[in-house]
């Protein structure tokens, strides 16, 4: 059930500056135009500030982020280590491989959970994307895209669909079908258009939507059925690589995280961005809500991964070791937001205690660069994918 | 996207956003820290990758071979 209206946009040529976009009516001297948010928006506060200059404009930044950092540190009272500093350790943990899914040509890029804790799509390097069956192995379901490097992918809360997409700069939805007569690739529909690569998908909590991210540096938010576009979010200044939907009961709003090493939160029926955090010290390739929905944690190329509070308004916690050289390329929590799991481009899987800053895990096993990595629905697992053409299933 | 717009416009969106960002309510580590730690453990009970699962209820255990009795 839909439970959000959203404006339907008209798609056109701005009136300003002409480019095919979702368009939003503006009066100017008592005449109807269309211009597309970015002009709207600039068209807001240009009778405001005509008297501003380069110069001007740079200082009055610089002095707003020093007074965005000043109150942010005036809630830095304590460390999140300190406040668990009575919280028992973690014990030693045996986490194997259960499971090996081979198949893929390339490299993986991508995967995805079905919410019935078995089911796993992946995406590779080499253009298919494949539907497993985790306790079984067997491949259930089988694609080829008609680009190379589809980078995301992702199961729709039916069960009955996958969304995927790439270097094709969209996102396409095929419907899973178990008629045998049935050609998958006949049905596809094409949901999203980037003007750059697709990184991210994601369906939201029904199969109607779905929100994508782009080496365009934009976000954006589609109804599948029409391919019409809901919703933009523009802000980072380079290419968006990742992003995450938070946990349906705190509301709607998403985090992502992208090369210009900003982590911005935004409100997915405004398009604004309510919070950025930029501690990283490069490209954040993964963001992932903490189950509460009161968090998020990152992992970047800067070889750390880090918690940000979103009602402390700032980062509380930093995962790194002097020896841990190698970006870390996706991130996802345990049920219980405790243990946080990281995937690295050194081939291995650390395990860190969230509460406490320290590393409880180190697992080896995948051969090249682990590329994604998600805990199942129901905690009983996660799996990873890896450039060693491979997903492992961990418990 | 963000290339096409000039420098100038870039940096006004820049500053309405810091303006709006550094209205937003904050509150102390002291507290949301508690928040996210008692979070953990009050759901550490139900999450089987942190207390394990028994190997004849876990899903993933090793496929064993058939037995007759």
């Amino acid at each position: 059930m839909c439970d959000q209206t959203f404006l339907v946009n008209v798609f056109g040529s701005c009136d300003k500056c002409f480019k095919q976009r979702a368009l939003r009516p503006v009066f100017k001297k008592s005449q109807q135009l269309s211009y597309c948010s970015t002009c709207a928006e600039i068209m807001a506060t240009d009778g405001l500030h005509e008297n501003e200059t380069l110069a001007s404009l740079k200082s009055e930044a610089e002095s707003l982020k020093g007074k965005l950092e000043e109150e942010r540190a005036k809630l830095h009272d304590v460390e999140l280590h300190q406040v668990a500093e009575r919280v028992e350790a973690l014990g030693q943990f045996v986490m194997k491989t259960r499971r090996t899914l081979k198949g893929h040509g390339n490299k993986v890029l991508c995967m995805d959970w079905c919410k019935d804790k078995r089911r796993i799509v992946s995406s590779s390097q080499d253009g298919k994307v494949i539907v497993w069956d985790s306790f079984t192995t067997n491949k259930e379901h089988a694609v080829t895209m008609p680009c190379t490097w589809v980078m995301a992918c992702a199961y729709a809360p039916s069960g009955c669909a996958i969304a995927c997409g790439g270097l094709d700069n969209k996102c396409s939805v095929y419907p899973l079908t178990f008629d045998k007569n049935e050609n998958m690739a006949a049905k596809k529909k094409s949901v999203a258009m980037h003007t750059n690569y697709l990184s991210a998908c994601s369906f939201t909590n029904s199969d109607m939507q779905i929100l994508t991210a782009s080496g365009d540096g934009t976000c954006a938010l589609w109804d599948v059925e029409s391919g019409q576009l809901l919703q933009s979010f523009h802000g980072h200044g380079a290419d968006v690589l990742c992003l995450d939907l938070a946990p349906s009961e705190t509301g709607n709003t998403f985090v992502s995280g992208g090369c210009d090493k900003k982590a911005m939160v935004w409100d997915m029926r405004s398009g604004q961005c309510v919070q950025a955090f930029e501690t990283h010290e490069s490209d954040i390739n993964s963001v992932r809500y903490y189950p509460s929905g009161d968090a998020f944690a990152s992992g970047s190329d800067d070889a750390t991964c880090r918690l940000y509070d979103l009602r402390a308004d700032r980062e509380v916690a930093i995962y790194s070791k002097e020896s841990i050289i190698f970006g870390a390329s996706s991130v996802d929590f345990s049920l219980s937001g405790r243990l946080l799991f990281a995937g690295y481009n050194d081939y291995t899987i650390n395990v860190w205690d969230v509460l406490k800053g320290s590393r409880v895990s180190i697992l080896f096993g995948h051969e090249n660069r682990v590329s994604t990595l998600r805990v199942s629905p129901d905690g009983t697992a996660f799996c990873s994918g890896s450039w060693d053409h491979t997903l492992r299933v961990w418990a | 996207m963000a290339q096409e717009l000039s420098e100038k416009d870039l940096l006004r969106m820049e500053v309405e956003q810091l303006k709006k960002e550094v209205k937003n309510s904050r509150a102390p580590i002291s507290q949301t820290g508690k928040e996210i730690k008692d979070y953990a453990e009050a759901q550490a009970g139900n999450d089987p990758l942190l207390k394990g699962i028994p190997e004849d209820k876990n899903p993933f255990r090793e496929k064993g071979t058939c037995m007759i009795s």
